[in-house]
């Protein structure tokens, strides 16, 4: 179903918790909230969820105004951090909780939790206790508790956080995959890029309880539109550049006069963007860096800090002034590197933000 | 087993102070006086000196039919001890304690510190200043209650004369309540948040929340806590302050039938009678207690 969030304003004491949140989710769209701690996205959520009062907005469920409804008449499934599982109840009992509010009988509950369960591959552990289960059973017996009753909304709190790094990515395709199957919109609340990048169809990336960008993950990470994004997504992030464009000739000057590039003719249009003169920032990804032996005029000069091999790409960290650069390179040896390297910049993949830290365009 | 930092030798050099301790102020007082019940003892006069050995005459005294159930007497005393300690224990301290606690879950502000506030001062306040507020609350002609019945139009009974019980049973209530309701604060703190917004996001009504997550939940603290304050209120003395143990032993608690038989008649021997018949319904009620806690499953089996 359809989930609108309008000028949805929330703040705890002087605290903005979320300013001014604007969101229109399709049905079934898988929305991920990104951002550091502390930006509202949790918050945001709640708000979705009824168990947080909002100052100011409106939260619109499937075409009905929910804002002043309580949790139960939103319809909604939510999958909280910690699981919330309840330890003095079986697995059967944990996952039938949602229908045995409703009034469902026993012999009805148990053949709905059965075949769910059986779909998310824990039909074994319906006996047991949740504490006899490790963090990745958990999270499914959670996660079947939401899908059980036929919410029109779920939410994730960080349901991936407790888990370590593999059962992450193995419960990530998962949940993707059952969103697939069933279609529910979603939100999802995430710190971890990789996660929102893997799962949504959407991302919202937030800061201070502000919106800074929503797009798709391949939109977010091609075209950051303010330097916070930039230097959020990715990992490593963007490289990030002070410098000053002189339109007319094209020649970029970097603060404390490290370098200057004069730009080759076929590339004047990235820059046209830019006045004159103004102090910009030069924004370009690692993977668009190369490392050449000789200067040319689109690089600029860098001392070798460190090569680090991930196995199938190699990082290397260059000095630039007191900056340092990430470069990649796809390549599975490590580069014998001089200490002085000449950095060229694919202006192709270059974007540069104004004072504000908004892209210019 | 993990093993100790501290050689045995050490263990019991540093422990011989708490042993001494409770060998003189604790065994030795608890065989001494079951030595003393099975005399004559007095507090004056000849056997005072020279008691003689009397075996359990005391005690078939205490538990003779004819007169077991009469005022100022055993069974009497046993049969208010009773209804005392389920009025004020059971559903007063623990009844209020888990509804104030449930209450104040999880919120903040000045009337949650007001009333957590108020309920410890009452409950660590010395007995004597407490027994007096209440002499001057309860007072038939200047006290508080009366003066605020009095202004809406009502009765004005002498409580303590005409509802001496019920008067200890509130007195009692309020005097204890504090420690039921921090118990009861903290176990609640004790549960996650989510596991209530959960079931408030599937749909459960407060009863439901109560009855499937809270109650289950909190079971093992309401056992230790009513283990606990029905010990101590079996054993308190301070409503003698209040009543005397009157009027016409009314109010006459198992505590307080020990003191007046003892030390008021001056029959040590079967003033000690009393109190290790008292001491014998402590062990039960403290063995209870401690299987209870040593028998607490981890997770408990759901109904």
């Amino acid at each position: 179903m359809t989930l609108i969030l309008e000028n949805v304003h929330k703040a705890f004491g002087a605290v903005k918790a979320v300013n001014g949140f604007n969101l229109s989710v399709a049905d079934g769209e898988f929305i991920a909230l990104l951002g550091p701690s502390g930006c509202g996205k949790t918050t945001t959520l709640r708000i979705i969820a009824g168990l947080e009062t909002l100052d100011e907005g409106r939260v619109v469920i499937a075409g009905k105004d929910v804002t002043e409804l309580p949790p139960r008449d939103r319809d909604i499934a939510m999958v909280f951090q910690d699981y919330a599982l309840y330890p003095h109840m079986s697995i059967t009992d944990n996952i039938g909780y949602p229908l045995k509010v409703r009034g469902v009988s026993k012999a009805d509950r148990d053949s709905r939790v059965a075949a769910v369960a059986g779909n998310l591959q824990i039909g074994n552990l319906l006996e047991r206790r949740p504490s006899q289960l490790s963090g990745g059973q958990q999270q499914r017996v959670a996660v079947a508790r939401a899908v059980v009753h036929h919410a029109q909304v779920f939410l994730f709190d960080e349901p991936l956080s407790n888990l370590d790094a593999k059962l992450r990515l193995e419960a990530r395709a998962f949940l993707k995959h059952l969103q697939r199957e069933v279609g529910i919109t979603s939100i999802y609340v995430t710190h971890d890029q990789a996660e929102a990048m893997a799962l949504a169809d959407r991302i919202v990336v937030m800061q201070s309880g502000e919106i800074m960008q929503v797009g798709s993950p391949l939109e977010i990470y091609r075209r950051p539109a303010n330097t916070f994004v930039a230097s959020f997504i990715g990992n490593p992030p963007m490289n990030l550049l002070q410098c000053t464009v002189d339109t007319g000739q094209s020649i970029i000057q970097f603060a404390e006069e490290l370098a200057i590039i004069r730009l080759p003719e076929n590339s004047h249009n990235t820059i046209m963007n830019v006045k004159p003169h103004e102090q910009v920032t030069l924004g370009i990804r690692p993977e668009y860096i190369s490392i050449r032996a000789e200067p040319s005029a689109t690089t600029i000069p860098g001392k070798l800090y460190v090569i680090q091999n991930l196995g199938g790409e190699i990082l290397v960290i260059a000095r630039f002034g007191e900056q340092l650069l990430s470069i990649r390179m796809f390549q599975e040896e490590t580069p014998e590197l001089p200490e002085q390297v000449w950095l060229d910049l694919d202006f192709d993949h270059v974007f540069f933000y104004g004072a504000n830290g908004q892209l210019l365009q | 087993m993990q093993r100790s930092i501290l050689s045995r030798r050490i263990s019991v050099l540093f422990a011989s102070p708490a042993f001494i301790f409770i060998a003189l102020f604790l065994i030795y007082p608890f065989v001494s006086i079951i030595f003393i019940s099975m005399t004559n003892r007095t507090l004056v006069g000849a056997t005072a000196q020279n008691p003689d050995f009397v075996g359990l005459d005391n005690y078939i005294r205490l538990f003779e039919p004819s007169r077991w159930m009469n005022r100022g007497e055993m069974g009497f005393s046993l049969y208010i001890t009773v209804q005392f300690v389920i009025g004020s224990a059971l559903i007063g301290q623990a009844g209020l304690g888990l509804l104030i606690a449930t209450l104040f879950q999880r919120r903040k502000g000045f009337i949650r510190e007001l009333v957590f506030s108020l309920a410890v001062a009452v409950w660590i306040a010395p007995d004597v200043v407490v027994a007096f507020a209440w002499f001057a609350f309860l007072d038939p002609f200047d006290g508080t209650l009366n003066a605020i019945l009095g202004a809406l139009g009502l009765g004005q009974p002498d409580w303590l004369l005409k509802y001496p019980l019920l008067s200890i049973i509130f007195f009692n209530t309020w005097r204890g309540t504090a420690f039921s309701m921090l118990l009861f604060s903290s176990a609640l703190s004790s549960i996650p948040p989510s596991y209530m917004e959960t079931a408030d996001v599937v749909g459960a009504s407060t009863l439901q929340k109560l009855r499937d997550i809270l109650l289950p939940l909190l079971r093992p603290y309401i056992a230790t806590d009513l283990i606990l304050i029905t010990l101590w209120t079996f054993n308190t003395f301070t409503p003698f302050l209040l009543t005397g143990g009157g009027p016409a032993y009314r109010t006459e608690l198992l505590s307080i039938y020990t003191y007046r038989t003892g030390l008021q008649f001056f029959e040590i021997g079967k003033g000690s009678a009393i109190a290790v018949i008292v001491m014998l319904i402590n062990l039960v009620l403290a063995s209870v207690y401690l299987i209870s806690l040593r028998s607490r499953p981890l997770e408990q089996p759901s109904d």
